[in-house]
């Protein structure tokens, strides 16, 4: 379990407030955290990375406990092993890109993990350039293997594709869960990008530091919360089935969720099992939507 | 023939002032740079006092504080048997402490013109703060560190008002080149003072030349980052 539950004081432009977030995901989920800027989505990665020390909360990634402050338990950010990748990509401007990733290993230069991840993520022909002679995107796959090849089991991204053009954008949104699937990563995404927001296991939404709406699956962010739903409560998505045809792979299934008719990938085991009318529970988990027949 | 000792001395005592200089000024321009603390503002301002204070105010104070009968100098002299005023190590440590912001003050903008994400990277990355500073800080800040340098041993080299407070003009011991070029033209020996004004005026030119060919060829490396400042664009 990733369980966190954290408050800090925020000083906004418009005066000052407090993020106050809680939720619990399933190791290996991944988590978006979209929001307004200002709204401390940047301040709690950085709680969850230990660069700023919450007022008060915990944090339990596993078995381990990073903070406490009950008990006075604080986890540096060195003792940690989180990945953080940086909108601005924060890659060393002295070292090559093979010794920025070599940056992180503990003890003597080992070679056999760099050659592995540099050859992993298609960045051997750049090794020996600086950062400074890349492309942006290129850079960011630097920055992203720079996390992985520490072996972190937990992957913070800060708005990480902003400053990418939409091409560049959509191929490293793979790579990225092609990444957070290979080492069986728990990820936490800030994202602005609806397109980002649909990779979601979980999805969390903040306003000048509250949690608007946060619950399983993307699907929620899609349709305008209703004025019963609890702020911050997590909250299946039901939906009725329209239709059923079939789709280039699989089946597209469209479901009436509230007011909104979504459209979603099925395969043909799922299919059989249903008809228009019925009465489905839509979630996400590895990035497939899941529908079940209630 | 000019007598070369009084060079010779100017040169030891501003290499000497670099060096101690750059050990004392690299940690005070961090804790500038990235330190909170209430009375940053007063430390600053004590720091910044010998760019703008009459260099005979600092040197009469420092005459008062270590003569023998000082407070300080008195009990240099019976604790451990060491006198400042009129000594070389006295001017060594009157140097420090003027030329110190010429360090510090480009250095911790240096610093400061790092962006965060790079210490922050770092952190995340298993390095505490003093690898950090070693393994991220000080490559990156380079010519900042080079500019304080340069402006510190250049700065030592022109003192006058300040030597001649504490040093007075001791051959061998306290008399630097500036001081004996004071000397020659009193006694009106222009031919020696311009022999000392020449060389120092061609080390001088052949220092910043020097440092404006190596910061342009580090300006155009790769690796450099976009904002380090220079000589050119320092405080």
């Amino acid at each position: 379990m990733f369980d966190v539950h954290v408050i800090k004081k925020l000083a906004l432009p418009t005066g000052e407030t407090r993020l106050d977030v809680r939720f619990t995901v399933e190791e290996g989920n991944f988590v978006v955290l979209s929001g307004k800027s200002g709204a401390g989505k940047t301040t709690l990665l950085k709680i969850l990375a230990g660069l700023v020390k919450p007022e008060a909360g915990t944090i339990r990634v596993g078995e381990e406990t990073w903070l406490d402050t009950r008990r006075g338990v604080w986890v540096a950010s060195q003792q940690r092993n989180v990945g953080l990748v940086f909108q601005d990509y924060a890659l060393f401007p002295h070292l090559t890109v093979r010794q920025n990733l070599a940056f992180g290993l503990p003890g003597k230069p080992h070679p056999a993990p760099v050659d592995d991840m540099l050859r992993r993520t298609g960045l051997e022909t750049l090794q020996h350039r600086y950062p400074a002679t890349l492309s942006g995107g290129q850079q960011q796959r630097v920055a992203l293997a720079r996390t992985l090849v520490r072996g972190s089991k937990l992957l913070l991204l800060d708005e990480p594709f902003s400053a990418l053009d939409a091409e560049t954008k959509g191929a490293l949104r793979e790579e990225l869960v092609r990444a957070h699937r290979t080492f069986g990563l728990t990820t936490v995404l800030v994202s602005h990008e609806p397109a980002e927001y649909r990779l979601a296991d979980y999805a969390i939404e903040l306003d000048a530091g509250r949690v608007v709406r946060q619950g399983k699956a993307a699907v929620p962010f899609q349709t305008p919360p209703g004025p019963d739903a609890p702020s911050g409560a997590e909250s299946p998505v039901f939906g009725e089935v329209l239709g059923i045809a079939p789709g280039a792979v699989g089946f597209e299934v469209r479901v009436r969720v509230a007011e909104r008719v979504v459209a979603l990938l099925a395969t043909a085991e799922v299919v059989r099992m249903l008809q228009p009318g019925d009465q489905v529970q839509v979630s996400t988990r590895d990035f497939s939507p899941l529908i079940r027949k209630v | 023939m000019i007598d070369w000792q009084p060079l010779l001395l100017t040169f030891r005592l501003s290499l000497l002032t670099t060096l101690l200089l750059l050990v004392i000024g690299i940690p005070i321009a961090y804790g500038l740079a990235y330190g909170r603390f209430r009375w940053k503002p007063v430390a600053e301002a004590i720091l910044g006092l010998p760019l703008v204070l009459p260099p005979s105010v600092l040197g009469f104070y420092l005459l008062v504080l270590l003569s023998p009968t000082g407070p300080l100098g008195r009990l240099l002299d019976s604790a451990l048997d060491v006198r400042l005023v009129f000594s070389f190590g006295g001017l060594v440590l009157a140097s420090v402490i003027y030329s110190l912001p010429f360090m510090v003050q480009p250095i911790q903008s240096g610093f400061q013109a790092l962006p965060l994400s790079l210490r922050e990277a770092a952190y995340t990355l298993g390095q505490s703060p003093w690898q950090t500073a070693i393994r991220v800080l000080l490559p990156n800040i380079k010519a900042s560190l080079l500019t304080g340098a340069v402006l510190t041993f250049a700065h030592t080299i022109g003192e006058f008002g300040l030597v001649l407070m504490i040093g007075g003009n001791i051959p061998g011991e306290t008399k630097v080149a500036s001081i004996a070029i004071y000397d020659e033209v009193e006694s009106l020996n222009y031919p020696a003072a311009h022999a000392y004004s020449l060389v120092l005026l061609v080390v001088s030119f052949g220092i910043l030349l020097a440092v404006y060919w190596v910061n342009g060829r580090v300006g155009s490396r790769p690796g450099k980052p976009p904002t380090t400042p220079g000589i050119g664009n320092g405080p």
